[in-house]
C-alpha cells in the first residue's frame, strides 16, 4: 500500500526519540504496537530522571534546606505542567497519583465515605470499560448499597450519549466511562455526555488514559469533574499519573488515605485535613515520576496535541484498512470515531498463539481480554489481538504486522 | 519459522483442531475447571476414578493451540493409569518444559510438546490441563487458575 497522505515529516522523525525503538528483537527490527498498554520513553524523559536525581534530589514539601525547596519546587512545577496540559482552572486540581487505576479507586473511596450517595442510588458505566473503570465502583457499590448499570455499545463498537443516557434515571448520581476504549478504541462523546450530566447535576469521571496520548483534551470544555489518566502511556515513567477534580468537589470530599503530608493538625483525638490537593497525596510522593510525566508532556507539547492527532489519524487508518484487506482477519470494533487501538482476531486461530508468531517476527501486540471482559463478552470473542500506536508508529510497523500475519497464516494453514 | 515449527509440529495443530475425547463425561467422579486468565483458555475436565484407577476422562476447552493439543494428548494416556502414575507423569511433564535438563523420558507422546521449553510465556498453555486434571482428581470445587 502506498504511504497515506497527512503525516507529519517532524512527528516521523520522533522515532529516533526512543533509544529501545532500535533494539532488535528476534534478530529483526522491533515492530512496537503495544502503546496502550504502555508507551516507550524518549531521551528527554528518561534524562530528566537521571538530572533531577543527580542534582536537585530531596523530599518535597518538608525540608527547610534549599534542596528540599528546589525539589518542592520541580513537583509543583510538574502539577502546574499538568494542569496546563488539561486546561484546569487552578493546580489545585490536579493530583498526582500513581496512575489511573489509583485516581480510579480515590474518587470510588473519598464519594463512597462522603456521605452523599443513598443505597439505591446509581452509578451508569459503558460495556466497553478497564476493570480499573469497573471494580472500583463494584467496591463502592459494596460499601453504599448503590447499584451499577451498564451503557451498552452497538454491534460496531460506538457508546453514543443516548445510549449512555438510556441507563441514566432519577437515582443516577455519578456516570463514569472512558474517554477511548483500550479495546476498540472507540472515541466517546465525552464532552455530549459530560454536559448533559451536568444539566441533571450528575458526577462524571472520565478515564483518559486512551486518550490524552492521542488528542488534545481540556477539562472545562468537557464540563467532567474528574479526569485521570496514567504517565507511563504518555511516554513518561511508570507509577506516576494524574487526577483532575473540580476545586469545590476535592475541597469538601473526604480523604481516602492517611498519612504525612495531607494533614493540618493532629491529635489522638482527631485530625483535620490539608485543603487539595495535598489532602489526596498522603506519604511521600512519586516525585521524580511526576519531574518525568511533566518532561514528557513538554515532549508531546512540542509537537502539539492537534499535529499528532492528525498524523496518527492517517498511521492509523492504514493500519485498519491494511488489516481490513487480509481475508483471514476480522476486525473486533469498527467505531466511527477512533484513537489509538485496533482489536482483531485471525479465523481459526487462536488469539494467543497468534502472538507467539507474531513475537518471533519482532511484532509486539498484545494478546488477551485487555482487562475488559464485558467488552469481549460484547463482542463474544473470549480474546482479541490488538495493535495499538504512539507517536513513533511508522506505517512500517502496520507492513511488519501483516507480514507476520502471512507467517501465521503459513503456519496454521489447515 | 525453525523454533516456530517445533512449537506448533503438525501433530500438536491436529490435536488442536481434532481434540481426542472430547466432551463432557457422564458419570465423572470429579470435574474441574481450569483457567488461564491470561489468555483467556478455559478447560472444563471430567474423570472417573475406580479403584485408585483412572478409567476414563473427557474435556471442553476453548483455547490456544498448546493448551488444547495438550489436553487432547494427556487424555489419551491416561486411562488404566493408577493414581502416583499420574503424579509422575506431571512431574515429568513440567521437567521437560522448566526443569534443568531437557530430558523427556517417559513421556511418551507428550514428548512432541518440548517446543514450548523454548517459550517462556506459553508454558502455562500446556501445564493448564494438567493442573486441571489434579483438581478433578482431588475434586476440588471453584475454578483452578494459572494466575
Amino acid at each position: 500500500m502506498n504511504a497515506p497522505a497527512g503525516q507529519n515529516p517532524e512527528i516521523l522523525a520522533a522515532r529516533a526519540d526512543f533509544p529501545l525503538l532500535a533494539r532488535p528483537m528476534h534478530g529483526r527490527p522491533l515492530a512496537f504496537l503495544d502503546s496502550a498498554a504502555s508507551a516507550q520513553k524518549p531521551h528527554v524523559v528518561l534524562d530528566s530522571l537521571r538530572d533531577f536525581y543527580e542534582s536537585e534530589y530531596a523530599n518535597v514539601h518538608r525540608g527547610v534546606y534549599l534542596l528540599s525547596a528546589q525539589a518542592t519546587d520541580r513537583y509543583e512545577a510538574a502539577r502546574e505542567t499538568v494542569r496546563r496540559f488539561l486546561n484546569a482552572s487552578r493546580p489545585e486540581e490536579i493530583v498526582f497519583t500513581r496512575g489511573a487505576t489509583e485516581a480510579i479507586n480515590l474518587v470510588a473511596e473519598s464519594l463512597g465515605r462522603s456521605g452523599r450517595f443513598q443505597p439505591d442510588d446509581e452509578i451508569v458505566l459503558t460495556v466497553l470499560e478497564h476493570h480499573s473503570n469497573i471494580v472500583p465502583w463494584q467496591l463502592m457499590r459494596d460499601a453504599t448499597g448503590m447499584r451499577i448499570r451498564a451503557a451498552a455499545a452497538d454491534a460496531a463498537g460506538n457508546v453514543d450519549a443516548d445510549a449512555v443516557f438510556r441507563e441514566v434515571s432519577d437515582r443516577t448520581r455519578l456516570i463514569a466511562f472512558s474517554h477511548v476504549s483500550n479495546t476498540t478504541g472507540t472515541i466517546l462523546p465525552a464532552r455530549e455526555i459530560c454536559h448533559r450530566a451536568r444539566e441533571r447535576g450528575i458526577l462524571t469521571l472520565v478515564d483518559g488514559c486512551q486518550a490524552v496520548p492521542h488528542a488534545a483534551v481540556d477539562v472545562q470544555d468537557l464540563a467532567c469533574d474528574f479526569y485521570t489518566f496514567s504517565g507511563h502511556k504518555l511516554y513518561g515513567p511508570s507509577g506516576i499519573g494524574a487526577l483532575y477534580g473540580r476545586h469545590d468537589l476535592l475541597a469538601s470530599l473526604p480523604p481516602w488515605q492517611g498519612g504525612g503530608s495531607m494533614i493540618e493538625e493532629v491529635t489522638f483525638e482527631r485530625t483535620t485535613y490539608a485543603p487539595p490537593p495535598a489532602r489526596y497525596e498522603a506519604g511521600t510522593p512519586n516525585i521524580a515520576g511526576a519531574v518525568g510525566l511533566a518532561a514528557a508532556i513538554d515532549y508531546v507539547l512540542r509537537f502539539g496535541s492537534e499535529a499528532i492527532r492528525r498524523h496518527e489519524d492517517a498511521v492509523l487508518k492504514y493500519g485498519v484498512d491494511r488489516l481490513d484487506s487480509l481475508d483471514e482477519v476480522r476486525l473486533i470494533g469498527t467505531p466511527d470515531e477512533r484513537a489509538g487501538s485496533i482489536s482483531f482476531v485471525v479465523d481459526g486461530v487462536h488469539p494467543h498463539d497468534v502472538g507467539t508468531v507474531l513475537d518471533t517476527e519482532g511484532v509486539a501486540v498484545r494478546v488477551g481480554h485487555h482487562c475488559a471482559q464485558p467488552a469481549m463478552r460484547h463482542f463474544d470473542v473470549p480474546a482479541t489481538i490488538r495493535a495499538s500506536l504512539g507517536i513513533y508508529t511508522h506505517v512500517a510497523d502496520f507492513d511488519a504486522l501483516a507480514d507476520g500475519l502471512g507467517k501465521v497464516r503459513e503456519l496454521f494453514r489447515p | 519459522m525453525n523454533d516456530l515449527r517445533d512449537l506448533y509440529q503438525e501433530v500438536i495443530l491436529d490435536h488442536s483442531r481434532n481434540p481426542r475425547n472430547a466432551g463432557r463425561l457422564a458419570d465423572p467422579s470429579g470435574t474441574a475447571k481450569g483457567h488461564n486468565p491470561l489468555c483467556g483458555d478455559l478447560i472444563t475436565l471430567d474423570v472417573r476414578v475406580e479403584d485408585g484407577t483412572i478409567r476414563d476422562v473427557s474435556f471442553d476447552a476453548k483455547g490456544c493451540a498448546i493448551s488444547v493439543a495438550t489436553a487432547s494428548i494427556m487424555s489419551g494416556m491416561l486411562k488404566g493409569k493408577s493414581l502416583a502414575e499420574v503424579h509422575d507423569l506431571f512431574q515429568r511433564f513440567q521437567d521437560m518444559l522448566t526443569g534443568p535438563t531437557t530430558a523427556a523420558e517417559g513421556l511418551d507422546k507428550l514428548e512432541v510438546l518440548a517446543g514450548v521449553r523454548e517459550f517462556p510465556m506459553r508454558v502455562k498453555c500446556a501445564t493448564l490441563p494438567f493442573h486441571t486434571l489434579r483438581a478433578a482428581l482431588d475434586n476440588e470445587s471453584g475454578t483452578v487458575q494459572t494466575e
